[in-house]
């Protein structure tokens, strides 16, 4: 697997670190009848055998946090975007 | 349990081209309906299957796989038996396990090749040293085998390790004597035999392609041969557990992930045991075949491909000769990966779930091989009884809402960590 980062182009796997799935959704910390929620965000996952939207950050290159779409069935990279696009 | 194989039968079969061998389970239709229909046909849901029958007395049972039996996780792993478990929770559970282990093959009447050649776990520093003494403590008192050994005593078992490497000096090791390997393969075949001469169907290329619940309750497995009606359903599909949970409604606290393992060209006998790197991650036994079988970490990230990268190629590859430089003269047969249900705790699930008569048996990260025999056990005990067995009590969906997490490396919710 090699991801393209935005800022440094193609580079191997080994320079990134996985920090899994990026669709799930941090509750409001002041909200306490938000248990579930909570519940949800830390443990709970869709875990597909297809796209996945995950989190990787080029630890060994610029530091960037990405939103990989990946194919979990096939490894392809469908898409790379810097994690704060759009956040 | 009766005898199918003779001396003279061998000596028969052996004359006449073996031709004539029967086949050790039936390939059966399947009926309308059963009182248990088991999804996954690996050796949790063989084992289960077996218990289920012999245990409780419920044969009305179905096994459906979606491909041939074993052919997921159970043939893909590296075969090692242990109880080295640290907590509470678990430590009891892989403890029965072991048990079991030991009785297997007279409670099958199958050869599964059972080698208690022990699993000795090398340790590099004093602080590392302190927590192996810890976790030894914790197996005794749970009523495991563990023993500490000097670095001497390491040296009559492995002398070919590297004692001296300046990063990593083996200083000693954690030994369980009774640990040791298991033939995936046979464990398979023996619980599929035993269950199948109690009458439960075997029903191999048979996917399970949605559930049928009504008023939350299960009534059936919708599967590639139709419709089959069941009182309750097991689910045993670990590795897949999303994407067959999904079809009941189930999100749950796993990720999938890869584990590759690796075997060598065959050589003369080396290694009679088990052995671990403790500044790593990187574990050895010697098949009878000669090929020294090894593993390390897994590749980190959500996949179904059952293949990995190269990066924990080289990173195995280091341990190894970190640990056995001598490894380095040895060329790399072949690798494969299996797939991982990662939990959020690293321990693993056997519990009821929110549709009724629907039960769950997954969670197993990159441990489940060991935990077949005990896994089978309670998670049978469950099915029949309604109750979770004492040994897998904790093993319940709740502990994650209510903190009583059993995080055996204290990762935290990185399933990739665990």
């Amino acid at each position: 697997m090699r991801i393209t980062c935005p800022y440094c182009g193609p580079r191997n796997l080994e320079e990134f670190t996985y920090r899994g799935d990026a669709t799930v959704k941090r509750p409001d910390s002041l909200d306490e009848s938000a248990t579930e929620a909570w519940v949800d965000y830390v443990y709970l996952r869709k875990n597909p055998a297809g796209l996945h939207k995950e989190f990787w950050q080029h630890t060994a290159g610029c530091h960037a946090w990405l939103e990989v779409t990946r194919d979990t069935t096939t490894h392809e990279i469908v898409a790379v975007e810097l994690a704060s696009k759009g956040r | 349990m009766c005898m199918r194989y003779s001396l003279a039968g061998l000596l028969t079969n052996a004359l006449t081209g073996n031709r004539n061998w029967k086949p050790v389970w039936r390939e059966p239709e399947p009926k309308p309906s059963y009182d248990v229909v088991i999804v996954g046909g690996g050796g949790h849901g063989l084992a289960t299957a077996h218990y289920l029958a012999k245990e409780h007395g419920i044969t009305n049972v179905a096994v459906i796989e979606k491909s041939y039996l074993g052919s997921g996780n159970v043939g893909r792993n590296t075969t090692i038996v242990r109880s080295n478990y640290l907590l509470p929770g678990n430590e009891p559970f892989y403890e029965w396990s072991m048990k079991l282990w030991e009785g297997l093959e007279q409670d099958l009447n199958y050869n599964a090749m059972v080698s208690q050649r022990g699993v000795l776990n090398v340790f590099h520093s004093d602080a590392q040293r302190d927590s192996f003494v810890r976790r030894g403590n914790a197996m005794r008192f749970n009523g495991a085998d563990a023993e500490l050994l000097d670095q001497d005593q390491v040296r009559a078992l492995v002398p070919f390790v590297d004692f001296e490497n300046a990063r990593f000096p083996v200083r000693g090791g954690l030994y369980q004597a009774r640990g040791g390997t298991v033939r995936h393969d046979a464990v398979v075949w023996g619980y599929a035999r035993s269950a199948d001469m109690r009458g439960v169907d075997i029903i191999q290329n048979c996917a399970a392609t949605g559930f049928r619940i009504e008023n939350g309750r299960i009534t059936g497995v919708e599967t590639e041969k139709g419709f089959i009606g069941a009182k309750r359903v097991a689910l045993s599909v670990a590795g897949s557990s999303s994407r067959v949970g999904e079809m009941a409604g189930l999100r749950l606290p796993i990720e999938s992930h890869v584990l590759q393992a690796f075997v060598t060209e065959g050589i003369k006998p080396l290694l009679d045991t088990v052995i671990t790197f403790g500044a790593g991650h990187f574990y050895c036994s010697q098949s009878d075949k000669g090929g020294l079988v090894f593993g390390g970490d897994i590749d980190g990230y959500n996949t179904y491909a059952q293949r990995g990268n190269l990066p924990v190629v080289e990173d195995v590859a280091e341990g190894g000769m970190a640990l056995i430089p001598a490894i380095g003269r040895l060329r790399i047969l072949r690798s494969w990966g299996g797939l991982l249900d990662m939990s959020m705790d690293g321990s693993p699930i056997i519990d009821r779930t929110h549709v009724d008569g629907l039960y769950f048996n997954g969670g197993w990260c990159y441990g489940g091989f060991k935990a077949t025999p005990a896994a089978g056990w309670c998670f049978a005990h469950l099915i029949a009884t309604g109750q979770s067995h004492p040994f897998a009590a904790a093993y319940r969906f709740d502990r994650f809402a209510s903190g009583r997490v059993i995080d055996e490396k204290g990762m935290g919710a990185q399933p990739n960590l665990h």
